[in-house]
This record gives C-alpha cells, sequence and structure tokens, in this order.
C-alpha cells in the first residue's frame, strides 16, 4: 500500500519520533501553565451552571405550564353521548328508538396538525371524501383545542379496524360510542317524526348555543319540535392515553344525562291502517280527535326513510329526497297548499246559516249550470249533462251541489265568507306543535288588493264559495275546520304531544289550546245532518264511507288545482284532480275526524275509504281494548283508559 | 517500558464516579421501559456496565504509552473500519452505523472517538515547538477531517461533532495563538453554506426548529418539546421513580436512550439534575486534574482529549433536552442505554486510569 496522503506522518517519523518520546519525561517546567487546566475546568463549570439556570427555569419556574401540557398530553377529555329520549305512540309503543354504534373522532389537544397527505389517508381509511374531509377539519380550527371533531358518525366495522391498526399514524382519532336514531317503522309516520341531523353552523354560532361541531339535533318533525326534550346532555369522559392515543386508564367521568322520553297523541294502530290505506297514493291522512286536539294519526306520502339521516346523509340520496317532484321531504299533512274544493261547502252552508243569508229550506232547482256575472259556471255533474235538480240546502251538501253553493255563495258575498272561514280554523296556522305548519289562505278583497294591487273580481267570490280559485288548506286545517264545526264551533289547537307530559317537563305549552267560536244549534244540526247525507243517504258523494256498523258522517271534495304556478309547471300534462275527504264520526259530538287528500286522485271517491278504514280501526280498537263489562259503556270505559294517557302501560292494565 | 504501575495509584474514585452515574441510568432504564417491550433492557446495562468496569481496570494495567506508539496502525484501521462500514456496513432507519462481527453489531464510529483523541495527543506532544502553527493546524484539520467526514456521510453527524472538541481542547493547551483561533473561525463561516448543502432534509428541521421552535411541534420539534414538557412537569423534587407520565406513556422519544435525561429530570426533578450535573462535573474536573500532574505530554493530552469529548457529549445532550442546542442523535455517555457508548466510555476511563496510574516520573 502506498504512503497514505491523508496521514500526516510517515511510518519513518513516527519511528522517529517515538523514540524521542520515550525518552522524554516531563520537568516541573515542562507541565502545562496550570491556569490552561483551569480555564478549562472553568469552562465546564461555567456551562454546566448555564445548563443548571435552563433546567432552573423550565423545572422550576415555568413548571405550572409544563404541568398543565403535561396533563393536557395524556388527558383526554371524551364525550359521552347523552342518548336522545325515545318517541313512544300514546300507548308507550316505540316509534323512535336508539342503537349503540362508534363516531370517530379527530382529538385537536395535541397541536396536531393533519398535512395533506395524512388527510388523503384518513380520508382513504375512512372511505370519505377527501376534500370535505379537509373542509371540517378547516371549519372546526376556530374551535378550542380540547373540542374534538367528529369525522364520521356510524363508523364500519371497516373504519374501527382502520384507526385501530393506525393508531402510530394517526394518533388524533379516536372512536366513541355514540348512540344513533333507529326508526323502527322505517317510512311510517316519517314525516311527522322528522329527522336527526349534524347540527348546523348557524345552530352553533347562536348566542348561549352549547352545540358542538357533530352534536346530532333533530332537523324536522317532532324530533326538531321537541329537540331540547329530546337531547340529553353530553358527559365527559376523562381518560389517560399513552403518545400513540391509546387509552391506558380512566379518570373522572361525567355521566352523561340522557333525553327524556317523549309520549305522542299517536296511536301506532291507525297510525299504520292509514299508512296502509292511503297506500301507493301521494297525499296525506290527519286523524284528530276534535275534543282534545290530539293527533292520532298523520301521515304524508311519498315519505322517507329517516333512518337515512341518522348518519351523514350521502349527497345523492339527498339530491333524490330534494328533487322527487312528489316532495318527499314535505309533511304534505301540515305543509301541502291545495285547493280543499266541496270541503269548504260545509263552511259556507254554516256561514249562510249563521247569517240567516238563508233558511236550511231555501231551495233552487239545479240545471247543471248558472250564469252569473256574466260568466257561466258549471256543476260537476255537468259532465253527465244533468243537474241534480230541486235541491235545499241538506240535499245541496249530500249530492255536493256547486249551482246551490255558487247561488248562496253570491248572496253572502266575499266579506262574510272570508270571516267565517277564518273563524272556523281556515286560512291561518292551527299551531299544532310541528315546524313549519303551512298558514292555508282564505282570499279575501283585502288580499288582492296587497297581493295583486287590484280590485276583487265578483266571480271569485262564486268560486271560494265551493273551495276553488285561491283558498288553499292543509289536509290539518280541513280535519281541525271540520271537526271544530262539527263539535259546535269548538276548536281545539292540534298537538301530537301530551300537554300535561311537557308541563311535566318544565316546557311550557302554547296557551291559546282552545277557540270558541259557537255556532247556533240550529245551524251545527244543518250541516252534520248533511254530512251524514253524504256518507248514509241515497246519491251521497261519500257513499264508500257507509258502515252499517259505524256512525261516520263527512264531506267530498274534488279540487281542480287552478293555481296558474302549478299548472305552468312542468308535470302540467300529467295534472289531475286531488281528491279529498273529511270523515268523522259519531255524527254528532264526533270523538274522531278524519282528513284524507289523494293527490292527483282525480276522483273524490278515492279518498273517502280511506278515512273510512281509519275510522273503523279506532272503532274496532275501542271495543277490543276496553271489553265491555257490565253497565259500563264501552263508549265510556275507553274514554277513561284515554284521559289516563301519562302512564305509558297499555290502558288495559288500567281497567284494575 | 515502564514498571508496572500498582493499584495503590489506582483513581478508585474516578471509577466511583462513573459506576454512580452509570448506577442512576440503570434505574432510569428500568423505570422508563419496565412496563414496555424493553423492559430486559436494564439487565444489558448492567452486563455493559460490568464489563465496560474489567475492561476499565484492565486498561489501566497496560502501559497506555504502547498505545501512543502504535497509534498511526490503529488510526489506519478505523480508517479502513469506517470505510467497510460505509461499503458493507449494517444498517437501521437509514443510517449505515454498524459493523456485523459474528452475532454483534458494533458502533465504529464510537471506537474512532479513542483512537481520535489518542493520535492527537500523539501529534501534539511530538511537536517540539512552544505554540501552534499554521502546519499543525492543516495536519490535524486532515487527521480529525478525515474519519469525521466518514462518520459524517453514515449519516451520524453527532458522533462527528464530537471529534472536534478533542482538537480544539489539544490546540488550546498546546498554545493557540489567537489569529489562529480568529482564521480558524473566518472557515468555518465560509463552509457553513456548505456544510448545509451537505445536510439530510431531516438534519436541516431538526436545525430550523431549533431556531424555530414553535413552529413545528408535532414534526421535527415534537421531541425537544415532549422532553421540555417531561422535565418541566417534573418541577423541584420530581415525579419519583415509576411515575414519569411522560416518559412512561411514551411522549419521550426513545426515554431510555439519549433522551435517557429528560425521563430522569421528570422523574428526579431538579434536585436530580442537579445531582447528576455534580456527578460529572467532578468526574470531569478530575479528568482535568490528572492532566496537570500526567506523567509526560502524550497522557496529559489524553486526559484531556477524553476529558472534552466526556464533557461535550454531556453539554450537548443535557442541553438539547431544553432546547439550548439542536436535537442530536449524541447520547449521554454513562446514563443511556446502549453497548458501544457505555464500553467506549469504560475503555476512555481506563485509558485515562493508565495515563494517571503512571504520573510518577521515576
Amino acid at each position: 500500500m502506498p504512503a497514505n496522503p491523508v496521514l500526516p506522518w510517515s511510518e519513518v517519523s513516527l519511528r522517529r519520533e517515538s523514540a524521542r518520546i520515550m525518552q522524554f519525561r516531563f520537568a516541573e517546567n515542562d507541565r502545562f501553565p496550570a491556569w490552561k487546566i483551569a480555564t478549562l475546568q472553568g469552562t465546564v463549570a461555567a456551562t454546566f451552571l448555564v445548563l443548571l439556570l435552563g433546567y432552573w427555569r423550565i423545572e422550576i419556574t415555568q413548571h405550572r405550564r409544563y404541568v398543565e401540557q403535561a396533563e393536557r398530553n395524556r388527558i383526554r377529555d371524551l364525550p359521552v353521548i347523552a342518548p336522545r329520549g325515545r318517541i313512544l305512540d300514546r300507548e308507550g309503543r316505540v316509534l323512535v328508538d336508539n342503537f349503540p354504534a362508534f363516531s370517530v373522532l379527530l382529538m385537536r389537544e395535541t397541536n396536531a396538525k393533519l398535512s395533506p397527505e395524512q388527510i388523503q389517508g384518513v380520508a382513504r381509511g375512512l372511505g370519505l371524501d377527501p376534500v370535505e374531509l379537509q373542509r371540517l377539519i378547516e371549519h372546526s380550527a376556530h374551535l378550542p383545542r380540547f373540542q374534538p371533531v367528529v369525522l364520521k358518525q356510524a363508523a364500519t366495522l371497516e373504519d374501527v379496524a382502520f384507526i385501530e391498526s393506525h393508531r402510530l399514524e394517526y394518533p388524533e382519532l379516536d372512536l366513541i360510542q355514540v348512540q344513533q336514531r333507529l326508526y323502527p317503522k322505517h317510512e311510517a309516520a316519517a314525516a311527522l317524526l322528522g329527522y336527526v341531523g349534524e347540527v348546523p353552523e348557524e345552530m352553533i354560532a347562536e348566542p348561549g348555543s352549547h352545540y358542538l361541531p357533530g352534536d346530532v339535533v333533530g332537523k324536522f318533525g317532532i324530533e326538531r319540535q321537541y329537540n331540547s326534550v329530546l337531547s340529553g346532555r353530553d358527559g365527559v369522559r376523562r381518560v389517560v392515553v399513552n403518545s400513540r392515543g391509546q387509552e391506558v386508564g380512566s379518570m373522572n367521568t361525567v355521566n352523561a344525562l340522557p333525553g327524556n322520553d317523549l309520549r305522542l297523541t299517536i296511536d301506532l294502530d291507525l297510525q299504520m291502517t292509514a299508512e296502509a290505506a292511503l297506500g301507493e297514493h301521494a297525499g296525506a291522512v290527519v286523524a284528530l280527535d276534535p275534543r282534545t286536539g290530539e293527533v292520532l294519526a298523520m301521515v304524508s306520502h311519498p315519505a322517507f326513510d329517516p333512518n337515512d339521516f341518522a348518519h351523514r346523509i350521502d349527497r345523492e340520496e339527498w339530491q333524490q329526497l330534494t328533487e322527487d317532484p312528489m316532495k318527499p321531504l314535505m309533511n304534505k299533512a301540515i305543509q301541502a297548499h291545495l285547493a280543499p274544493g266541496s270541503v269548504f261547502k260545509i263552511i259556507t252552508a254554516a256561514a249562510a246559516l249563521e247569517t240567516d243569508t238563508i233558511k236550511p229550506d231555501f231551495t233552487i232547482n239545479c240545471p247543471g249550470l248558472i250564469t252569473l256575472y256574466g260568466h257561466t259556471y258549471h256543476d260537476w255533474v255537468w259532465e253527465k249533462h244533468k243537474g241534480h235538480g230541486s235541491v235545499d240546502l241538506h240535499r245541496a251538501i249530500v249530492v255536493s251541489c256547486d249551482v246551490y253553493f255558487y247561488t248562496i255563495g253570491k248572496l253572502l258575498g266575499i266579506d262574510k265568507l272570508a270571516y267565517y272561514a277564518k273563524e272556523l280554523g281556515l286560512g291561518a296556522r292551527t299551531g299544532i306543535d310541528l315546524p313549519g305548519e303551512d298558514p292555508g289562505l282564505i282570499p279575501s278583497p283585502e288580499w288582492t288588493e296587497r297581493v295583486f294591487k287590484r280590485q276583487w273580481w265578483a266571480g271569485e267570490t262564486i268560486s271560494v264559495a265551493i273551495g276553488q280559485g285561491a283558498v288553499a288548506v292543509t289536509p290539518l286545517q280541513l280535519a281541525y275546520a271540520i271537526g271544530g264545526v262539527a263539535s259546535g264551533g269548538v276548536f281545539h289547537r292540534p298537538h301530537a304531544v301530551f300537554q300535561d307530559q311537557l308541563l311535566a317537563l318544565g316546557v311550557d305549552p302554547p296557551s291559546d289550546n282552545e277557540h270558541t267560536f259557537a255556532l247556533k244549534p240550529s245551524t251545527v244540526s244543518c250541516v252534520t245532518r248533511g254530512m251524514w247525507g253524504v256518507v248514509n243517504e241515497g246519491g251521497g258523494t261519500g257513499g264508500g264511507a257507509h258502515d252499517p256498523s259505524l256512525d261516520i258522517a263527512g264531506k267530498t271534495g274534488t279540487a281542480q288545482v287552478v293555481s296558474s304556478k302549478l299548472q305552468l309547471s312542468e308535470h302540467k300534462t300529467t295534472f289531475r284532480n286531488n281528491a279529498w275527504f273529511v270523515g268523522y264520526a259519531p255524527s254528532t259530538k264526533p270523538e274522531i275526524v278524519v282528513a284524507a287528500l289523494v293527490m292527483e286522485g282525480e276522483h273524490s271517491s278515492v279518498a273517502v275509504p280511506i278515512a273510512r278504514e281509519v275510522i273503523k280501526a279506532y272503532y274496532e280498537k275501542k271495543g277490543k281494548i276496553v271489553p265491555s263489562p257490565a253497565g259500563v259503556e264501552p263508549h265510556l270505559m275507553s274514554e277513561a283508559a284515554r284521559d289516563g294517557q301519562h302512564a305509558v302501560r297499555p290502558p288495559t292494565t288500567q281497567s284494575r | 517500558m515502564s514498571k508496572a504501575a500498582s493499584y495503590r495509584d489506582f483513581d478508585w474514585f474516578l471509577l466511583l464516579l462513573a459506576l454512580g452515574i452509570a448506577a442512576i441510568g440503570i434505574i432510569e432504564i428500568y423505570s422508563t421501559t419496565v412496563h414496555t417491550a424493553l423492559a430486559t433492557q436494564y439487565k444489558r446495562q448492567i452486563y455493559w456496565v460490568l464489563i465496560g468496569c474489567v475492561l476499565a481496570i484492565a486498561i489501566s494495567r497496560f502501559d497506555y504509552r504502547i498505545i501512543v506508539e502504535q497509534v498511526p496502525w490503529i488510526y489506519l484501521f478505523s480508517i479502513l473500519a469506517l470505510l467497510a462500514v460505509l461499503v458493507s456496513g449494517h444498517s437501521a432507519s437509514g443510517a449505515r452505523r454498524w459493523l456485523k462481527i459474528g452475532a454483534l453489531t458494533f458502533q465504529v464510529s464510537e471506537l474512532v472517538k479513542l483512537v481520535i483523541i489518542v493520535a492527537v495527543a500523539a501529534y501534539l506532544a511530538s511537536r517540539r515547538e512552544k505554540s501552534v502553527t499554521w502546519r499543525d493546524l492543516v495536519v490535524l484539520g486532515v487527521l480529525v477531517g478525515a474519519p469525521a467526514a466518514l462518520v459524517a456521510i453514515e449519516p451520524d453527524l453527532g458522533t462527528s461533532l464530537t471529534f472536534f472538541p478533542i482538537v480544539a481542547a489539544g490546540l488550546f493547551l498546546a498554545g493557540i495563538r489567537v489569529r489562529q483561533v480568529l482564521a480558524l473561525l473566518l472557515l468555518g463561516i465560509l463552509i457553513l453554506p456548505v456544510g448545509w448543502h451537505f445536510l439530510k432534509p431531516y438534519q436541516r428541521e431538526r436545525v430550523m426548529t431549533f431556531i424555530h421552535p414553535a413552529e413545528n411541534t408535532q414534526g421535527s420539534g415534537y421531541q425537544s418539546s415532549q422532553a421540555k414538557i417531561a422535565i418541566g412537569s417534573g418541577g423541584f423534587w420530581g415525579k419519583g421513580i415509576g411515575n414519569g407520565t411522560q416518559s412512561r406513556l411514551g411522549f419521550i422519544p426513545v426515554s431510555h436512550a439519549d433522551f435517557i435525561f429528560a425521563s430522569f429530570a421528570e422523574e428526579q426533578g431538579f434536585v436530580g439534575t442537579l445531582l447528576v450535573l455534580l456527578l460529572y462535573f467532578a468526574l470531569l474536573v478530575r479528568l482535568l486534574d490528572g492532566a496537570q500532574t500526567a506523567g509526560e505530554r502524550a497522557g496529559a493530552f489524553v486526559l484531556v482529549g477524553f476529558a472534552s469529548l466526556l464533557f461535550f457529549q454531556v453539554a450537548v445532550n443535557v442541553g438539547m433536552m431544553i432546547g439550548f442546542l439542536p436535537v442530536t442523535g449524541i447520547p449521554l455517555p454513562l446514563m443511556s442505554q446502549g453497548g458501544s457508548s457505555t464500553l467506549i466510555t469504560f475503555l476512555g476511563l481506563g485509558l485515562a486510569m493508565s495515563v494517571k496510574m503512571r504520573r510518577f516520573v521515576n
């Protein structure tokens, strides 16, 4: 090997040098000067002193701060999600329940900031959209660090496995057990019950809001209306974690306060009967107890499955629901804004009688058409080229004679008609305890002036008299109005939750529960007899509701959809008449009133059997549940049972 | 050759200081790993310390002057070994630092530290001049620069940096002049940008993190910020053995090795910190005292070189825990778990003993 140039000396020189070293010994004066060694020792001392000062500052001066950081490092506050209260029917049967599931949380206490690659990885692992995930994380950036962010609800087994196996890469991810909403009846009563979803940002931003991102709130229906009752207060579980985010112990726990169960006035049996009776038709069914305003059943069809909303609904599903022309996300029972058609004739009749515009024996001859104000109005039977002949008020209600009501409409005038329609429950919200109720519309000269800046056309009064023109109602309003008229002018605010339960929960129910607009007994008996005839007399338009064992009365309606807005819509060609029937029983002093709407049903006879089925189910149940003991009328017994509604137990147990 | 030294002259106090520090280290290794997969590490460390102790005593019997004589060969062999590491070394976590001999893996750069101490001592003692010449600077620059470069490209920048304080202390003793110091400083400033270019990305990040610690508490700043949290939460008295939550829960990286001092400070507080630094101080002062009384210059240079090596490692390791210096892979001698580092430190101590036992001139 050649002499390595890197070596500072050659071997030869080494030999020479080492020989010299061997001979060389320190003389006292050849030692290093003492100051040099002292300088080195001083350097060591000074350095160590500086280090000690550094440790003093961190261990003593800033001790508290680092203790805090150490605690924050290893202690995690995991939310303990309070289960939402269940929703029960009036007999305590479960309509809405919970089931345990996992949510994926992003813990943000450890100064964690996921890099774009990490976000990609998490999105892939959890099957999320990376763009949305990024946005979610950015949106929560302003929140306090100790608040975890919910990345995914209803984690699948794969998600759980992903988190557990990637603790090292993503120590910020964690799982918590949550209570997921479960709607065991799926689409049944969906519009009434509503659905839950993640709290919207506006709600978080509201002053005094205690919501955190990812919290679940009611978004529609009962879930929304009674969100504060149903939602509990989340607890906190304080756990010790290691650097990988794995739990190694727990400290103290603030228990979650579960939400309150809510018992509805809904009767599941009636609800299911109504669902089945409406079948595949688009429309709505509302059953009310006119004596109290309790909603016994409420159907809106087509519906949605609220289970789809229990976790974050995906965009496609949402689009499908919102773009469906039949508007499945609408509760048609309270939000449909439609002409009532001939059902309105009851209002016209009551107004005419109350104002003494006519006597019940006021009779006209119906040739099938009439010319008023220079315009010819046809009766609905005109298509068959005939008229109703000679009809008095009773007969006019039974056969739903348009010409008769055109005539008394003209005699009444719009002001009286509109006044009575409003006093009898139309044209304003009923005040039901559900969000988004439509107020309906009773047109008036004042209304055309305000909205269209024009005078009222006299001819419009004629249309209004038979429930056409701009008159619009909701199925609930019609049930409310007809039930109130049949009860003599006493209107009870419809509600789906028992008032005394709300009081017990500390929620103030609205105070204006009763509206009385006393009708003359003669008026009431005249219109109720008329409505009995509709179902039970020959030629009655509601003959399809006749049942020999039941005392059903009611009024049909076949409403042309004349709203120009709707006619111009894309569904013009498929447009058909809406079918209505509002039936009640018994025919005087009703206990149940059912409004059935079949959209595009063409003829009211489609709606008639629906109401009958519900009323029938109501009476069958009364007979079945309360066996008639000697001396006690079944009717009274069942009422006693119904009055003891506070108990969740079925009424049968109360007969003891 | 000189006569055999007697154990009457053996510096038992020096060995006791070293064993004291090592014992504290073993307790801390036990405390921070007993609940983990590394639970038996403290036992291995006991073996290393015992072997090191025996080696130190054995080496002290051996006349260091023979090593000084043979140092050119040893040096040459070291260079070859370092080249061998680079060519066929055993790599772990991205760095080729180990040479595999049978079942044992050995970190060559650790041994090179001692070789450089002796080589520098041999060269400086061989000169006749009263003060350092420019030629001396060039020679020493190449002598230390070559192995330093080889170690740095393993990459193990931390270890290669430990070579320089050895030279610095030697030059100081040999009588370096102010203008030479200034020239070296100037050279350093000129080399800095070039050196930056050669740094690996993670090394640059460490330096940047050191300069701006607040910006990166999760990536490379994670280690030093977690170490600070552990130390700071220890307080005056510490949390006690086995109660260091930060180290036990894994927030401190390699809490039994490079970062053992953070675990120790968390559990033993400022009191423990003070005690250990006092032990190191006593050890260093005693080594340097030996340089004053050494039998001849080469021995004195060996003692000073070894003391400065120890001092540099302790200062950098203890300093980087609290963010005084950037994070480098320099273990804390005698305390950090690790065979190579422990054995080399004891070997160095043995060498120092050998010098001290032969301080009397006959």
